[in-house]
């Protein structure tokens, strides 16, 4: 059967909706007698609550109530942890401790919510805010990772001896072993700072308990509108049946909105179950950047083994991350930047003592890349290093590296996020990387264009890097296809959207099965009520693992379809074919019936259902992958610097992306295209600077920037694939890969295009600042040449 | 309790009538007083361009705007731009280009090109890229916009 519709470049069904202003996302939920709420959050990071006094803010008029952590009883619990450690890694240590609805005795990061108001309007509710009498003593804050462990420390969670929330190693091979054969050693500390998602919508929740039919309904911009579910039924008592969590369309997700729970989200549900009426919350942008999850800061001590022709023998890194006042992600986060410092290469011996602590900021949680590019960060800067103390090309030296295309699947011999080892189930790396060069015109730019540049006395580099990406994790997703009486083809499945085109990619894979148009395919996802079993979006998994159970599941329709088809048509289920809606003999295609009228009689009025078989041609469906799917890629890009400004503008960024099989390519690129726009962000442009009171000095899009059309480049895209063999489809995930590379890409290339005054750029995010404070240390070292 | 004031507005060629405090913003006005919630809310600051509507044909940025200030003027919001039976070549160029992926900030892109387009109706891609870099997009890193321009600017031409 072929394959008509997967890899087809089609543009999207939704859009129509989204572009006229037609689609639902939170803030447009209107239900009748509706309140609005309005948290009262801590300016301090890290403070006692010695006393709340809500009586005033009761008063107002306008306001129905007012509700602080005393009030909330025996619900308020901190929250489940959502990832605990790994159990497959010896000698772990690990201290879950997990965010509160609202602040009970102690604040431990600058925006904790501290009580919530309910009212008539947002306004009202804003300004009985300031009618609340709020007693904090501030404590130190803990904002310095390496202060953080330091003896006399402000302890956070006063239970704990310290601010340590994990420590593990992981190795393989001997690294001290590997470290006295070398021929050189290159050690270096790299420092990695937070960024924001700071998708163009905030966070919002509407919940609503209806008493009588004695049912929850909750609206929110979460992208795991299942496990919310689950969890909110566990906690207030009720059946998960009673409880349906909708994410409609959401703006943006790239990993913050996955929580179990935010406050907001445990607040508003008690709130409505109290109040017997329908609460709405739209967190504003000042507050998404204290109250959203973020990501990013590590330090990392770190060492490179090599022979003197460039061939790693062995790596050490031994790194802080700090996951923020909180830690119900687990080590995700860390453990994908343990793995993806081994990037696509050959490293026989590594070692890593990854220590995690808390600090007073916001909680980490994965956002875009979730730790890799961190990971990427390190090896490659290392590689470029070696480079360039060998002697040896930037592209040469990693190709000396590659792993070769014969050793999948390649089992790294640590364990990775997903708790099982880190194995590569395909790729080939060498093509990547030499397309890539070939693409920017690497060779010739080095020998010709850039000496001719350089001796204009313009400041000219170009950077290459590649990188793999580990994808598709499991546990599972599921679907349910069904034909309808009138011929169209509905599906559900449990992970939400968030602008990833899931409606039209995953339509292309059901309409391939059953012969019908893409268009008369109806998707519905981020709904329990119509799917409830899954996890959610997240980790470049949605078209590995919600892609492979719609296929699975229209594959079985497609099984019943036959069969019923051939019992109608008096004929062997290998003589017929489905296309356009119906199912025709293929030799006398007069002999057809519609899709429509099988679902019909399939599901009789009169007559029975024989046993053993279901009503309809409908069938659900899992895919649970044992491993991820290795994507792989490489990013290359010219660029040049002015040394008085420090401005840098991109004269070209090209990119090789191996995801597999591509379900719809143009969504591909658009993946891609945005991956790389965030990367520049985090590269250049984004920080979130916090004073050592823990006070974040940047909140708002004024002084946090997020690149604009100016600063994000065309980026020219080829693809290669490397099929994965876990899934039918072949598929791997790609959410993430056009961000991994770049912070590491922007070091070199600046460090290129800057060689005379021979900079070492050893942190991220970076900035014109900073640029500037190491060109002005090498004119002051007098190593400018 | 705060004075009220009549505010008296044409929206999408529409006369709406509505009483309201002085400090209702024209984004909340639109969204929820005339439920109007094509014009999206990201930042209330004045940075992302969201928000972007057309005031007397001028792109300006609604959550910067108090809904009082519209007394008497006319505004354009995507909702009257197309329907999804007649999309706007704008609105099919976007489609077509795939420049929309969550589209929350669509419609303030759409709103503030209608009045570029017009002034420059063959537009160069460093025109275009400047044109529209008041309006943020997190997820498309705003190559397959652009092109959607230069498609829509191509439609429109003929």
């Amino acid at each position: 059967m072929a394959k008509k519709y997967v890899g087809q470049r089609m543009t999207r069904t939704e859009d129509p909706r989204l572009l006229t202003g037609q689609a639902l996302f939170v803030d447009d939920v209107d239900l009748p007698d509706m309140l609005h709420a309005a948290f009262l959050r801590s300016d301090h990071a890290h403070a006692r609550l010695k006393s709340i006094d809500v009586s005033a803010a009761r008063e107002r008029p306008g306001v129905v109530a007012v509700y602080t952590a005393e009030d909330m009883g025996d619900i308020w619990q901190p929250g489940p942890p959502l990832v605990s450690p790994p159990p497959t890694v010896e000698d772990i240590v690990f201290h879950s401790r997990t965010q509160v609805p609202l602040v009970k005795d102690k604040v431990r990061l600058a925006g904790e919510p501290l009580a919530v108001v309910i009212a008539e309007s947002r306004y009202i509710a804003e300004d009985a805010l300031d009618d609340i009498a709020v007693d904090l003593e501030p404590l130190g804050a803990v904002v310095d990772l390496e202060k953080a462990l330091e003896p006399d420390a402000p302890v956070i969670h006063d239970d704990l001896d310290s601010n340590l929330a994990a420590h593990l190693v992981q190795q393989k091979g001997d690294y001290a072993a590997a470290r006295e054969k070398a021929d050189l050693v290159i050690k270096r500390r790299i420092l990695i700072d937070r960024g924001t998602a700071a998708a163009m919508e905030n966070r919002g929740i509407v919940a609503h308990w209806d008493e009588k039919s004695q049912h929850l309904t909750l609206w929110d911009t979460t992208q795991a509108p299942i496990p919310v579910r689950n969890g909110l039924a566990g906690m207030f008592g009720l059946s998960p049946t009673q409880v349906r969590v909708i994410a409609p369309f959401v703006g943006g997700g790239f990993g913050p909105k996955i929580m179990m729970f935010y406050p907001e989200e445990v607040c508003l549900t008690w709130a409505t179950m109290k109040v017997g009426r329908p609460i709405k919350w739209i967190e504003d942008r000042r507050e998404n950047f204290y109250a959203t999850n973020q990501e990013r800061g590590q330090v990392h001590d770190a060492e490179l083994a090599l022979t003197r022709d460039g061939r790693i023998l062995g790596l050490r890194d031994d790194f802080i991350h700090d996951t923020g006042a909180y830690d119900p992600y687990g080590l995700t986060v860390p453990l994908n930047t343990q793995c993806h410092v081994l990037g696509p290469y050959e490293i026989p011996s590594f070692y890593s003592d990854l220590k995690m602590v808390f600090t007073n900021r916001p909680i980490v949680s994965p956002l875009r890349g979730a730790g890799r590019p961190q990971g990427v960060y390190v090896i490659e800067r290392l590689l470029d290093i070696a480079s360039k103390e060998l002697g040896i090309d930037r592209v040469e030296i990693r190709k000396r590296n590659f792993l070769p295309p014969d050793v999948f699947p390649y089992d790294n011999q640590i364990i990775d996020q997903a708790f099982v080892p880190l194995v590569y189930d395909s790729g080939n790396y060498l093509p990547i990387l030499e397309k890539a060069a070939a693409m920017i015109g690497y060779d010739k730019f080095v020998k010709e264009e850039q000496p001719r540049l350089r001796a204009e006395g313009r400041h000219v580099g170009i950077g290459i890097v590649c990188f793999i990406e580990t994808t598709g994790i499991g546990p599972y997703e599921g679907a349910r296809v069904t034909v309808e009486t009138s011929g169209k083809i509905s599906v559900a499945t449990g992970v939400g959207t968030q602008g990833q085109g899931h409606f039209t990619s995953f339509a292309q894979i059901v309409a391939d099965q059953l012969g019908v148009s893409p268009r008369d395919v109806r998707l519905v996802t981020g709904d329990t009520a119509e799917f409830h079993w899954g996890t959610g979006t997240f980790a470049s998994r949605g078209a590995v693992v919600a892609g492979n159970a719609v296929h699975a599941a229209a594959s079985s329709v497609r099984a019943k379809v036959l069969k019923l088809a051939s019992k109608v048509l008096e004929v062997p289920e290998e003589e017929l074919e489905l296309e356009d809606g119906q199912v025709r003999v293929a030799d006398a295609p007069q002999q057809s019936i519609s899709l429509g009228e099988l679902a019909v009689l399939a599901n009789p009025l009169r007559g029975a259902v024989e046993p053993g078989t279901e009503p309809g041609l409908e069938s659900t469906d899992y895919f649970g992958p044992k491993y991820g799917a290795t994507a792989s890629g490489a990013h290359a890009m010219i660029l040049e610097v002015d040394p008085e400004t420090m401005l840098v503008e991109i004269k070209r960024y090209v990119l090789v992306e191996d995801c597999g099989t591509m379900l719809n390519p143009l969504i591909v690129e658009g993946q891609l295209q945005g991956g790389v726009g965030m990367g520049i962000g985090s590269s250049y442009y984004e920080q979130l600077i916090y004073d050592e009171n823990g006070q974040l000095l940047n909140a708002s899009f004024a002084d946090y920037l997020v690149p604009t059309a100016s600063e994000v480049p065309r980026v020219e895209i080829a693809h290669l694939e490397t099929p994965s063999p876990l899934n039918p489809l072949g598929t791997k995930g790609v959410g993430e890969g056009g961000c991994l590379p770049v912070p590491c890409l922007f070091a070199q290339t600046l460090e290129d295009a800057l060689a005379d005054y021979n900079i070492e750029v050893l942190e991220t995010p970076m900035s014109p600042n900073k640029l500037f404070e190491l060109l002005e240390a090498a004119r002051g070292a007098g190593r400018e040449t | 309790m705060n004075d009220l004031f009549t505010v008296t507005v044409t929206v999408n060629g529409t006369q709406y009538e509505r009483t309201v405090e002085p400090r209702l913003l024209l984004s909340d006005f639109l969204r929820h007083e005339l439920g109007l919630t094509g014009t999206h809310v990201g930042c209330e600051h004045g940075v992302c361009g969201a928000c972007t509507v057309l005031f007397d044909g001028a792109p300006v940025r609604s959550c910067l705007m108090f809904a009082v200030q519209a007394n008497g003027h006319e505004i354009l919001t995507v909702e009257g731009l197309g329907t999804m039976d007649d999309l706007h070549p704008l609105q099919e160029a976007f489609r077509e280009a795939h420049g929309v992926q969550c589209g929350f900030c669509t419609p303030g892109f759409l709103m503030s090109l209608v009045p570029f387009l017009e002034e420059n109706p063959d537009p160069t891609e460093e025109e275009i890229r400047e044109a529209i870099s008041g309006n943020l997009c997190r997820c498309t890193g705003y190559q397959h916009i652009v092109d959607a321009v230069q498609l829509a600017a191509e439609k429109m031409r003929t």
